[in-house]
């Protein structure tokens, strides 16, 4: 069929013009996968170098051998031994001890008597994940030292604190990787889909373009498909980094994932369409895209800062946000391990936005210039 | 290639009118292009080419008026006209991060065939770009950018073909190897549509409309446009061009003083007066003015002068 | 034009640009191939050549913009290659792509240009006031310089380089696209300039323009092919019009060139 040739045309043109932007290109492949492991590496902090304070108001023998103890354990660096736990608030405030363990005065003289000699474990737990392990650490290596001393004997009781920051909803740190998902199809599809078109524009083909037997439908058709291949590929490569390098769980069906994934990049491309139907500019585009659609979505998907401490307004706001319902319904899959029975109304929300974009975006291309 | 039957119009306009906001870009004009016939648009930026062009190749509709291509409605028959129309708009409109080759693929699949299918349409011209086949389009001068863009819209055998401003900021002998190629592309039977700022262009085709602020100044031939000096025409020369000009500008009876190129050329107010007897008075005035070797010559209007003498006062002046 | 165009016994004055030998290369490409000419203070002289020719990279090169890979180069006195600043103080410029900004209006223009070259607020005013006059376009001076119509910009965009009294303005293309009359009148401004003791370098596709000039040059494949008054030029290839010139020039270039 004619009109056949020429929409293989255009997907081959278009495969033209990705494939020699080298530096397009470079940011597309490259991007999703700096992106995890920037976000990866900077949000999970591994056990190590934790900057531990002491408290030790009357220091004696077993106080010291446990000090000493917990410099060789490697994992913990003392930043400061105080004789008081007054100081404690503005170290954990400032960030200068991310733990604090406390030992009560007498505590040798405890231990010989097998009376309980008390510690407390105090750990800033604004990162849960590490507030724990941190936790743990710290005791194992108060008995480790008991057990050696004493053999079973359990003289020393421990007590943890685990002192609250900002973790009001108390989620694992792997909650960014849908929301990571997002922000990285956004960019392929809306930004880039915005921008191809109105490079089209821009440089005078797309009058060529329109006065040829070449239907709306399928100029768009065929500029856009090649971003709906990328962002898939982007999902996987997610996903797949997500898995292989930090661990992130995938309790939910691959698939579903995946067809969830590609009903948000068709939100995308709407949305970008739509963008480059208001301009000619490319520049205006990619400020459309990125001030419209990426920004709000970062910030207002709950990607990075939860919704629910939003005020309500934007709370409000964000559910006019495909990305929001997009994060909702991966978390749910990776994290929750749920699927359509209990995610359908967010999907149902998710496909009535894309029907609503999708039409709007093919009816704001005009079959001429005006 | 199909030909109209009968002597219908291949492009049929009347009374079209084209605004924006409140600016008029066309303002009622009206002329009609046989088939066959290679056909000018004269006139300089801003008086209407680009928008007149837009409207025939269905890219915009009148906002009053009429136009018909090869006998279909530019408004109605939108889809049909697509398919038969060849089109250049006037920026490069190509993509210059494809090769010549690429380009030209890309151009025919969207018509529905093939570069090899169409060769014989586009050999004269493919043969001057051919040697540049693997070169990315941007990499091009000027002038084979031109050529390219030419092929790219005939090589899906058009049967009307509408170029606007091929020629601007392309240099002279390119410039005349493009006409040529129209001329060829004309003997071949192919309705050639063009419009270009160069005066001297328009001695190249069958017939021109001089075309400024959105009117028509006049249609017919080259020959006919120029001839229609509605008095004498007069080549001045002398030595010192400038001091020249003052003192003709000077004259009593001057009308219009213009320089061109060598020679200035002037009109006098006295319309009916003979050619001859304005010469005589003319290089005598000059000679008391102290330009002994002044030569004053009747000349052959040429389509610039007729452009000129129709335009009136130049774009927002005062007369 | 003036009487100088016979070249006789003449400018005591330094040429206002002296090239010797410029050449510039991109790589194994050769754009521009040891050109050597002079352009007399007060002229007007006439860069001739087609798209690709090499005028583009040789106007760089001597408006300082790019650094010429070897050859000797003065404009308005200044070396090219260690005074590139004076230069560009001491010469104005206007280019058909680009001269004034459509979104400001045409005081802001002037007073953005006038800044740009040190000019002080009075002299700024004073100068606007006289150029506007002159051009006669007092009415639009607060208006976006988008909405003016075509003839009336170049002109402006011409003034506007000549605001700060240079020595030598370069002008290129400076007439393409406008109505043939609009082109005259601003040829006529060229000669004001010129008589006033500026020199002119203009390059165009207009050939007929090219005899407006006292001396031109003709470039072809990075080499200059003529130079000279244009009657010269036309003499010395036995041709009618500088248009012609150019064709044989261009044709002697690529032998089997262009249709016999």
């Amino acid at each position: 069929m004619r009109a056949l040739g020429g929409f293989v045309g255009l997907l081959r043109k278009e495969g033209y013009h990705i494939l020699r932007d080298r530096r397009t290109l470079a940011v597309l492949i490259v991007m999703p996968i700096v992106q995890v492991v920037l976000f990866g590496y900077a949000i999970r902090t591994d056990v190590e170098n934790v900057r531990l304070a002491i408290v030790d108001p009357a220091p004696d023998y077993a106080t010291l051998a446990l000090r000493d103890r917990f410099t060789a354990a490697g994992v913990f660096r003392t930043v400061a031994v105080l004789p008081g736990a007054g100081e404690l608030d503005r170290l954990f405030r400032s960030g200068a001890a991310q733990e604090a363990v406390l030992f009560e005065p007498g505590f040798a003289n405890h231990i010989a008597r097998g009376t309980p000699a008390r510690v407390a474990i105090i750990t800033d737990a604004t990162d849960p994940n590490t507030g724990s392990a941190m936790q743990s650490f710290a005791a194992a290596v108060i008995q480790s030292w008991e057990r050696e001393r004493a053999g079973a004997v359990r003289a020393i009781r421990i007590t943890p604190q685990v002192r609250m920051r900002f973790n009001p909803t108390r989620e694992s740190s792997n909650l960014f990787i849908p929301g990571l998902m997002a922000f990285v199809l956004t960019i392929i599809s809306t930004l880039m889909t915005a921008i191809s078109l109105t490079r089209e524009k821009e440089t005078g083909t797309m009058e060529v373009l329109l006065v040829s037997p070449l239907r709306p439908a399928q100029i768009i058709v065929g500029k856009v498909l090649p971003y709906l291949a990328i962002g898939f590929v982007s999902i996987l490569t997610v996903v797949a980094e997500a898995r292989l390098v930090f661990h992130v769980p995938l309790r939910g069906s691959v698939l579903l994932l995946l067809a969830e994934g590609l009903l948000f990049i068709l939100t995308s491309l709407a949305l970008g369409i739509l963008i480059s139907a208001r301009t000619s500019s490319q520049r205006v585009a990619m400020m459309g895209a990125l001030a419209g659609t990426m920004l709000p979505s970062v910030l207002l998907s709950g990607f990075i800062f939860p919704i629910e401490s939003m005020p309500r307004v934007l709370q409000w706001f964000s559910n006019v946000m495909p990305a929001k319902w997009f994060v909702i319904i991966a978390r749910g899959i990776m994290l929750k391990g749920v699927g359509l029975g209990v995610l359908w109304p967010e999907t149902l929300i998710l496909l009535a936005m894309t029907l609503v974009l999708l039409a709007a975006s093919t009816r704001s291309f005009h079959v001429r210039l005006d | 290639m199909t030909m109209p039957a009968s002597a219908a119009p291949a492009v049929s306009v009347l009374a079209l009118t084209r605004r924006f906001d409140s600016t008029i870009a066309l303002d009622g004009i009206s002329f009609d292009v046989a088939p066959g016939e290679l056909f000018g648009f004269i006139g300089p930026d801003g008086a209407g080419k680009t928008t007149l062009f837009r409207i025939l190749v269905t890219l915009l509709r009148p906002t009053a008026g009429h136009a018909s291509v090869l006998g279909l409605d530019v408004v109605t028959g939108l889809w049909a006209l697509r398919r038969r129309v060849g089109y250049m708009p006037g920026r490069f409109s190509l993509y210059p991060d494809l090769s010549v080759e690429e380009n030209l693929r890309f151009f025919a699949s969207v018509f529905g065939t093939t570069v090899e299918a169409e060769h014989e349409m586009i050999a004269p011209i493919y043969g001057q770009i051919a040697p540049f086949r693997d070169r990315r389009a941007g990499a091009l001068s000027g002038g084979m950018k031109q050529k390219l863009a030419l092929c790219c819209a005939l090589v899906h055998r058009p049967d009307i073909l509408f170029l606007d401003e091929p020629t601007t900021g392309v240099d002279a002998v390119s410039r005349r190897e493009f006409w040529d190629l129209l001329a060829q592309l004309k003997a071949s039977g192919l309705t050639i549509v063009v419009s270009t700022p160069y005066m001297d262009e328009a001695d190249r085709c069958d017939r021109v409309a001089l075309i400024q602020q959105g009117r028509l100044l006049a249609i017919d031939t080259p020959a006919a446009v120029a001839a229609s000096f509605d008095r004498p025409l007069l080549a001045v020369r002398a030595a010192d061009r400038h001091r020249l000009l003052r003192a003709v500008r000077a004259y009593p009876h001057a009308n219009t003083v213009y320089p061109f190129g060598e020679a200035l050329h002037y009109t006098d107010m006295r319309a009916h007066e003979s050619a001859d007897v304005v010469a005589r008075e003319l290089r005598a005035y000059l000679a008391r003015e102290g330009f002994a070797d002044a030569e004053v010559s009747p000349i052959p209007p040429t389509i610039e002068d007729s452009f000129m003498a129709r335009m009136g006062a130049p774009e927002g002046a005062a007369a | 034009m003036t009487g100088e165009g016979a070249g006789e016994g003449k400018p005591t004055a330094a040429p206002a640009i002296d090239a010797r030998d410029l050449t510039r290369t991109f790589g194994a490409f050769t754009a521009v191939d040891h050109i050597t000419f002079t352009v007399r203070a007060g002229e007007v002289f006439g860069f001739l050549g087609a798209n690709g020719a090499g005028k583009t990279t040789a106007i760089r090169m001597l408006t300082g913009l790019l650094a010429p890979t070897s050859g000797e180069a003065r404009v308005a006195g200044y070396d090219v290659y260690t005074q590139a600043e004076a230069i560009k103080r001491n010469i104005g410029y206007m280019s058909q792509k680009f001269s004034l900004y459509e979104d400001l209006t045409v005081r802001e223009n002037v007073r953005l240009y006038g800044g740009i070259y040190d000019l002080s607020s009075r002299e700024i005013r004073e100068r606007t006031h006289r150029m506007l006059h002159r051009l006669g376009i007092e009415q639009v001076a607060g208006e976006r310089v988008g909405a003016i119509p075509l003839g009336w910009k170049q002109k402006l965009a011409f003034s506007v380089a000549l605001l700060h009294e240079p020595k030598i303005v370069f002008l290129d293309e400076p007439t393409g696209g406008v109505d043939p009359i609009t082109r005259r009148q601003f040829w006529e401004m060229i000669y004001d300039a010129a008589a006033a003791g500026t020199t002119v370098f203009v390059t165009t596709h207009y050939m007929d323009e090219a005899e407006y000039c006292d001396r031109i040059s003709i470039m072809v494949a990075g080499r200059i092919g003529a130079i000279g008054t244009p009657a010269e030029v036309k003499h010395q290839f036995g041709a009618n019009s500088v248009d012609e010139v150019f064709v044989r020039l261009a044709r002697s270039d690529t032998p089997g060139r262009g249709a016999a």
